[in-house]
């Protein structure tokens, strides 16, 4: 493979910011729809031509262009799903900013093409330091998007968003160098490899956690997601839900659990516990609230408990569940998230009171947002029902207490998603001006007609998405196996029993007695 | 070794005592409007010196003592060096509007500055406690004329006097331990000294050296000697405070690594403790002081003085790598402290007042969006946040610190960089989430840009590319600063 597509997928959007700077609003809005196709493009080429089963890293790239790390790209199957999940929502976002967005809008666009090339540089990142230096980076971006083109209290959102990821992060960054002048290596796919001694993964473990868990977020350092969220312009919302809470699990995945699998062992109850805890909590915070944003931040929060506890089961069937669930949740909460953005714009008000009856003037939108509702809730023939299940089933295996808990928050999730549902779309038309918006336009329609064909696809053959990842899954599972800790629900094989099941007591006393 | 080779050796700053006298001359006979000339003359100056000091940074460079052992030529002197004169053009570029504006520019301006230069020079060359000591008064004597250098402006008159009297304390102290280092060694030559010490290192010679080290870390601004910082940055006239800011620094720093490193460099483990207090508390005290400021100036002496810390955290390493990470800290430093400087210096409403305050530059991506892009960029790069090149700063002192085993001292202090962000944060906020408050200049100098570009050229991640150069030319100062016998 000659041609450096990745390189091309970083350079693209990268360049295509840097014009947009000096555009006017309508050719900024074009130049950012066109990069973010091309990129989309350039995604689906990338997964075209992935070969599954092939080598674990493909499409790499190496130059050694600075001092003390290196610009090395290459890609496994988790990577490549996560990357085609962001440039599929990259033109989305454009689309869904192209009105909402009236004033500087050169610098919008140029904000969410450098995010979406850090995105992907995090995702294909092969050094330790690159990733890094990208993971970081994202908060520029997604300071300045929350700040200016942000809601009434977004100051204090995004001091909030920069403030905890960063402190997050900081503390990763000393893990990494400590990493790197043991291993001597700054490869991730080298380092994956190595060997910490189990007293150093404990204090690496918590370094990386600090940060992936204020990311994912994990109860209870999400309180900055509901507020960003909020005050976030639309597709900024769907941006950090779609793909930036995807980069903490991305990090678990390819950081905490291949390079500290004792460490993960050790601490598999921390998770499970904070994973317990957010689900149940924030699905009862997200039944009592009254603007629809916060209610869907919540249950992001609630979902990314069930990617957590899924990856730390130690088992194929958490880790494959977990990852469907980054890529089922990034689709639909994006779509919700996309959706809330609809009526916003018509009534300028998130609050949820002040809708109702949609279904009767907005057929169409009520039919799209109940498609993604039940598939928040993970409704069977949806991507939320495999992404659910799978990692349930893996987490059982694990534990059986946690599942018990967890499994709860599917029935909250129900509770407070159809709750939101029924407010929204039926009952009667409270307000004049919310019977009198008008359904769907075109533009919208190329929002949410994609986003609802890919969650079917999901939900339908997820064959085509758990494809690219089983075999990575598979060497990860074996590399986690010397430390898996036993699960209570494995079932112990006991002595059979002499006679059937079903025979009748005499018979079988007299047939004892007979012998 | 001969006379003329030693002259050959100090060639950058024989040349520059040279222009200076002459353009003193030239000052003494002809009128104010004379200074401009006189400015381009002394840029011209100190760039032949940098040139001339700089071809050592290319190639293997020599280590040579010049007037039997006074003065010593290596990469690390060069290197401080080049950036020292670097920082003073670009200085002396953007001073002369905003003194001839106030009527008070004149021909002695870029004359002082030529003689704080060759000051800053010996400060980092020095291997003599006499050369060191002559250096350093060189270059704070002119520092006190600067910080007055607005004769009619009390707030000026105040700086000048503030500095003067606590830098002669300063002074005072070095001094006075210098005598006591003197008195146990029985020699001020800097290898004499670290051979006498090796023999035996008395309580009395650790006083000398913790005063001789506290008189520096006055110099540097380290905590708990910082206390003069933000009100001479903020008093002082704003080219001043950029100078202050940028190549006195670096010979403070350049001297404190050389004397660490060299005659107490057998003594690491006893200064040690001191550096890692300096540094942390430099780093809590720069954040947590800057988050309550107003003035933009005060706020980028807090900036200042927490930078200082995280330099401090690569000296605190010890190793060749430490002092490599502290020189990387210094080049990057250098361009983002400036940089800010001249921004603020842009920063003026239509009559041409200075805007000082956060309410003064409230909403300035709408009004001056280029400056406002370009501020953000330093900001970002000063919180050390990636992509930007101030995170490098931080990474390479970082990476010292663990690879020295300081893994706490590197864990507190990047966790405490983390209250520093916050207000250069806040800065971004004020100039690009708040609504514009003043209508400011419209357009600035070409000067001015063209520093501030090269500034935010330096920063950008563009910089990286220049990461192995980089480290190649720090390996070999710090290489020369070990060098020591």
């Amino acid at each position: 493979m000659g041609f450096p597509i990745l390189s091309v997928m970083l350079a693209v959007p990268l360049a295509a910011a840097i014009v947009c700077l000096f555009l006017k609003a309508p050719a900024a809005r074009m130049l950012a729809l066109a990069a973010t196709l091309a990129d989309l493009a350039l995604g689906i080429v990338l997964w075209a031509n992935y070969d599954i089963g092939g080598a674990q890293w493909q499409f790499t790239e190496r130059a050694d262009l600075f001092a003390g790390f290196q610009y090395a790209l290459g890609i496994d199957g988790i990577a490549l799903m996560l990357i085609v999940l962001s440039v599929f929502l990259m033109p989305i976002c454009i689309l869904a900013s192209w009105e909402a967005i009236d004033k500087r809008v050169g610098e919008y666009m140029a904000a969410f093409l450098l995010m979406e090339t850090l995105m992907i540089g995090v995702f294909c990142a092969q050094d330790l330091f690159l990733f890094y230096i990208m993971f970081e980076a994202g908060l520029i971006p997604m300071y300045l998007i929350i700040g200016v083109w942000g809601g009434a209290n977004r100051i204090y959102a995004s001091y909030k968003f920069f403030l905890y990821t960063l402190l997050g992060s900081v503390l990763m960054l000393i893990a990494m160098l400590w990493m790197v002048n043991v291993a001597g290596a700054t490869s991730i796919p080298a380092l994956m490899q190595y060997d910490f001694a189990p007293e150093a993964q404990t204090w690496l473990w918590l370094a990386f956690f600090a940060s992936f868990a204020v990311k994912m977020p994990m109860w209870p350092a999400h309180t900055w997601l509901p507020d960003a969220h909020v005050q976030a312009p639309t597709a900024g919302s769907v941006i950090l839900a779609g793909v930036l809470l995807k980069m903490g699990g991305y990090g678990f995945i390819r950081f905490s659990l291949p390079m500290f699998p004792e460490a993960s062992a050790q601490f598999m109850w921390l998770i499970f516990g904070l994973s317990m805890a957010a689900v149940v909590i924030t699905s009862l915070i997200a039944l009592v609230q009254h603007d629809m944003k916060k209610l869907i931040a919540y249950s992001s929060v609630a979902h990314m408990a069930i990617v957590t506890a899924g990856l730390f089961a130690f088992n194929v069937q958490g880790l494959e569940g977990a990852m469907v669930m980054m890529l089922s949740h990034g689709l639909v909460s994006g779509a919700l998230f996309l959706c809330v953005g609809v009526i916003y714009d018509r009534l300028h008000t998130r609050e949820i009171d002040r809708y109702g009856g949609l279904s009767i003037n907005m057929p169409m939108y009520a039919l799209f947002f109940m498609v993604f509702t039940m598939a928040s809730i993970g409704l069977p023939g949806t991507s939320g029902f495999v992404a659910e299940f799978i990692s349930l089933v893996g987490v059982y295996e694990a534990s059986s207490l946690a599942t018990l808990v967890l499994t709860t928050g599917i029935i909250l999730g129900a509770a407070y998603m159809l709750y939101l549902y029924w407010r929204v779309a039926f009952g009667v038309q409270k307000n004049a001006d919310a019977a009198a918006m008008r359904d769907l336009t075109g533009r919208e329609w190329l929002m949410l007609a994609p986003i609802a064909a890919a969650v079917l696809w999901m939900g339908v053959y997820p064959e085509s998405f758990l494809a690219p990842i089983r075999k990575d899954i598979a060497a990860l599972n074996a590399r986690l196996a010397r430390a898996a800790p036993a699960g209570d629900a494995k079932l112990a094989a006991g002595e059979p029993r002499s006679y059937p099941a079903n025979a009748i007591a005499h018979e079988a006393a007299a047939a004892g007695e007979a012998e | 070794m001969g006379f003329a080779q030693s002259l050959y050796f100090t060639g950058a700053e024989v040349g520059l005592s040279l222009s200076g006298l002459v353009l003193l001359l030239v000052t003494a006979w002809t009128s104010h409007k004379a200074a401009r000339a006189i400015t381009v003359l002394a840029v011209a100056a100190l760039f032949g010196a940098a040139i001339f000091t700089g071809v050592a940074l290319w190639e293997t460079s020599p280590v040579a003592d010049a007037f039997g052992g006074l003065y010593r030529v290596d990469a690390f002197g060069s290197f401080a060096k080049v950036l020292i004169y670097l920082a003073t053009i670009a200085c002396l570029i953007v001073t002369p509007r905003f003194f001839a504006e106030r009527g008070a520019y004149r021909g002695e301006y870029p004359v002082l500055m030529l003689f704080s230069a060759v000051g800053a020079g010996m400060m980092v060359s020095a291997t003599d406690l006499m050369t060191l000591y002559i250096g350093l008064e060189m270059s704070s004597l002119s520092s006190y004329i600067f910080a007055s250098f607005l004769k009619g402006d009390w707030r000026s008159n105040e700086a000048g006097l503030k500095y003067f009297i606590l830098g002669a304390l300063a002074s005072g102290i070095i001094l006075y331990g210098m005598s006591l280092v003197y008195g146990f060694a029985g020699t001020t030559n800097y290898a004499g000294i670290r051979v006498a010490f090796e023999a035996s290192f008395p309580t009395g010679a650790l006083f000398g050296m913790v005063f001789v080290l506290a008189g520096l870390a006055f110099k540097i601004a380290a905590v708990p000697f910082h206390m003069w910082t933000p009100d001479v940055y903020e008093g002082a006239p704003t080219p001043v405070t950029a100078f202050f800011a940028s190549a006195p620094k670096v010979a403070a720093v350049g001297m404190l690594m050389r004397i660490a490193f060299g005659p107490f460099g057998g003594e690491a483990e006893a200064w040690r403790q001191i550096v890692i207090f300096a540094s942390l508390a430099s780093i809590v005290v720069g954040a947590l002081g800057a988050i309550g400021q107003q003035n933009l100036k005060r706020l980028l002496a807090y900036s200042s003085i927490n930078n200082i810390g995280f330099l401090l955290i690569g000296l605190a390493a010890a190793t060749p790598a430490g002092a490599a990470g502290v020189a990387i800290y210094l080049a990057i430093y250098v361009p983002m402290t400036l940089g800010s400087f001249v921004a603020l210096l842009m920063l003026r409403d239509r009559e041409g007042r200075p805007l000082e305050t956060f309410a003064d530059i409230s909403g300035l991506a709408t009004t001056r969006p280029a400056l406002a892009w370009c501020l953000m960029l330093l900001m970002f790069s000063l919180a050390g946040i990636p992509p930007l090149f101030g995170f490098w700063a931080k990474f390479v002192v970082f990476q010292a610190a663990v690879e020295a085993d300081l893994v706490a001292l590197a864990a507190i202090g990047i966790a405490a960089s983390v209250i520093g962000a916050f207000y250069y944060i806040k800065f971004i906020k004020t100039m690009f989430f708040d609504d514009s408050a003043r209508a400011p200049e419209e357009r600035s100098p070409a000067g001015h840009w063209a520093v501030l570009a090269l500034c935010v050229l330096a920063i950008s991640p563009l910089a990286y590319l220049a990461t192995p150069w980089l480290g190649a030319v720090a390996d070999r100062a710090a290489a020369s600063l070990f060098l020591f016998s």
